[in-house]
């Protein structure tokens, strides 16, 4: 059953200054599955992305992609196995979006020749997965913080690489978008793309990812597995300091496909109530 | 700023409109002014005799080519610096280059006798030296762009520190050339050494459009670069490598034109858009068109005398940049 794991992390530690950042964290990403990093502001989510892209370099234990160290690929050699959308960029030249999004096929292109046509076509069909093809010819100076994110994420998959990681990608999008973003991450996984991605939005990660990691605010890997197991209230309230109300819903007409776990509930986080006055 | 999107194709005929009008009042106007049919005369006959012909085919030839290939050097190196420090408000000089150059120059110049090559010689070695020195210094953190830009702004500081001791000291005469020099002079050109630099600033700037997408790339910051497959270290070595080395013979031949590298580049993103693969050849031809015209100006203004032509760019350049500001953002 269990697929191969493309990405196997173990017994990672990382210092940043001195400070420990991670601590003990294993855990293997297989083909095609949508997996979380969740936990509090300075958990080390980031820095953990970091570090499974090669980025930085792990204090100990190892991060292997097919069995190569993560800090050993070239840039190139990452950019052609994971597209990442950044959590925020600030534009100080105007783009036209087009050119914007044609720059993740940089890896593609030969020294001397611009994007081709079929450059230009992968780019289009990125815009239009997005819901931004109608920005297309629009200044990226210009576009606001949600469209922005729509735009990089057309950007990262303008990069055609199996692996795509996020870091809080979807933090400045509308209910709307948010949705459809979510949805199309679902689509991906379930045609093959791998996804990692850093998330604080507990309902839709819980929703489309096949596994959670969650993170101890000191970076200590609370919990590794299906949201149904990471998920409860003690584990919630170990990452993040708060108790938090945990409703099992039954999906109608579940069991879609691509969902290797045996799930077909939908749970849903609801922060206990806030108190007003004293209580009794 | 919004840059338009619109219009884009007419970046080419309107480049090259812009070149030939400057190249035409290059010939054209100066101590000797000429009229149009004159020197359409003057051009289809190179071998005919005569002071206007000489002056067209001796002196202003020469000295609109050299107006051409430095404006190209200095637009092309301030694209560059621009996107890969991924700031607007660079320019050429900003690597500590001016400084290096400006020491070489006064050093010929108080010291040597007037032989007119020790002066882009050794601007050339004061500039390349100081590029050096930057190097140097950055290369113990990686060449990153803050060090770069500190070690700059220091190695030029240094400079500017022991050519004012030198200032001070020296006689009043090659003072006033330094002077003239330190504004940007274009009348100092070797004409025997401006092929070589025009054949190596005209590969340099092919090479640099031939990576139009690196560049790009480079907009979005080193961190997203490197995801997006750039191994950063090396390719901004090479970036600034070529960029520094076109600075440094453009300021060899002609002295400390400013504004060019600052503006050009800035005023054809609010045109059309800063994709470089229109960017690089777009600020080459404006650059060269840019410096032609002002140069034309500098010699005609209170001609006989001559204005340092970096006096009329920024005279011309400041207000022109701020109206397409204005026009811009609105």
């Amino acid at each position: 059953m269990m697929e191969a794991q493309m990405l196997q992390i173990q017994k990672l530690d990382f210092s940043y200054r001195g400070k420990k950042v991670l601590r003990q964290i294993s855990f293997g990403v297989e083909q095609g599955t949508i997996v979380s990093i969740m936990g509090a502001n300075g958990s080390g989510k980031s820095t953990l992305l970091r570090l499974l892209r090669g980025r930085l370099r792990p204090e100990s234990g190892s991060i292997r992609w097919d069995n190569a160290a993560a800090h050993k690929l070239s840039r190139r050699e990452m950019a052609l196995q994971v597209a990442v959308v950044p959590q925020q960029l600030q534009q100080p030249f105007g783009f036209q979006v087009r050119e914007m999004v044609a720059m993740g096929r940089y890896i593609y292109q030969q020294p001397l020749a611009g994007p081709s046509r079929q450059d230009w076509k992968i780019v289009d069909e990125a815009l239009a997965s997005t819901d931004s093809a109608h920005l297309a010819t629009r200044c990226s100076a210009e576009l606001s913080g949600g469209e922005l994110q729509r735009v990089m994420l057309a950007r990262a998959l303008a990069q055609q690489a199996p692996v795509l990681m996020l870091d809080e990608a979807t933090s400045q999008l509308d209910m709307g978008h948010k949705r459809s973003i979510c949805l199309l991450l679902r689509h991906l996984g379930q045609n093959g793309k791998t996804i990692v991605q850093v998330s604080h939005d507990m309902n839709s990660a819980a929703e489309i990812s096949h596994k959670i990691l969650l993170l101890s605010p000191a970076g200590e890997q609370i919990a590794f597995g299906s949201p149904h197991e990471v998920l409860t209230s003690a584990h919630i309230e170990a990452a993040y300091g708060v108790q938090v109300e945990i409703q099992r819903q039954s999906s109608t007409g579940g069991g879609r496909g691509g969902r290797p776990e045996e799930s077909t509930e939908i749970l849903r986080f609801l922060p206990q109530p806030l108190m007003f006055g004293s209580t009794p | 700023m919004r840059p338009s999107v619109r219009h884009t194709y007419l970046w080419l005929p309107l480049c090259l409109l812009f070149l030939g009008g400057a190249v035409v009042a290059g010939l054209m106007y100066g101590t000797v002014p000429l009229t149009p049919s004159e020197l359409v005369d003057i051009l289809l006959h190179p071998q005919s005799s005569g002071l206007k012909s000489t002056v067209v085919w001796q002196l202003r030839l020469p000295r609109v080519g050299l107006a051409a290939l430095v404006g190209m050097a200095l637009a092309v190196s301030g694209t560059v610096f621009q996107a890969v420090l991924r700031n607007p408000l660079a320019d050429p000089y900003i690597l500590g280059v001016s400084g290096g150059a400006a020491l070489g120059a006064v050093l010929a110049l108080t010291f040597f006798s007037v032989q007119s090559y020790t002066v882009p010689l050794l601007a050339f070695s004061g500039a390349l030296l100081a590029l050096f020195l930057v190097y140097l210094v950055a290369r113990a953190h990686q060449a990153a762009t803050h060090t770069l830009i500190l070690a700059g702004v220091m190695v030029g500081s240094l400079c500017t520190a022991v050519l004012m001791f030198l200032l001070l000291y020296a006689p009043a005469d090659p003072m006033r050339n330094a002077l003239f020099w330190l504004a940007g002079n274009l009348a100092r050109g070797e004409e025997r050494w401006l092929p070589y630099g025009a054949g190596v600033c005209v590969i340099l700037v092919l090479l640099l459009w031939s990576r139009a997408g690196l560049l790009d790339v480079f907009t979005q910051g080193e961190d997203v670069a490197a995801d997006l497959g750039v191994d950063i270290g090396r390719e901004r070595l090479f970036l600034f490598c070529a960029a520094g080395l076109l600075v440094a013979i453009a300021v060899a031949l002609a002295g400390l034109v400013g504004f060019v590298g600052l503006v050009v580049p800035h005023a054809i993103r609010l045109l059309w858009g800063a994709g470089h693969m229109r960017l690089i050849p777009a600020a080459a031809i404006i650059g060269a068109g840019f410096l032609v015209g002002a140069d034309a100006l500098a010699r005609t203004v209170l001609a006989p005398a001559e204005v340092p032509v970096g006096v009329v760019t920024a005279l011309v350049g400041a207000p022109f940049f701020l109206y397409l500001l204005r026009l811009r953002g609105r």
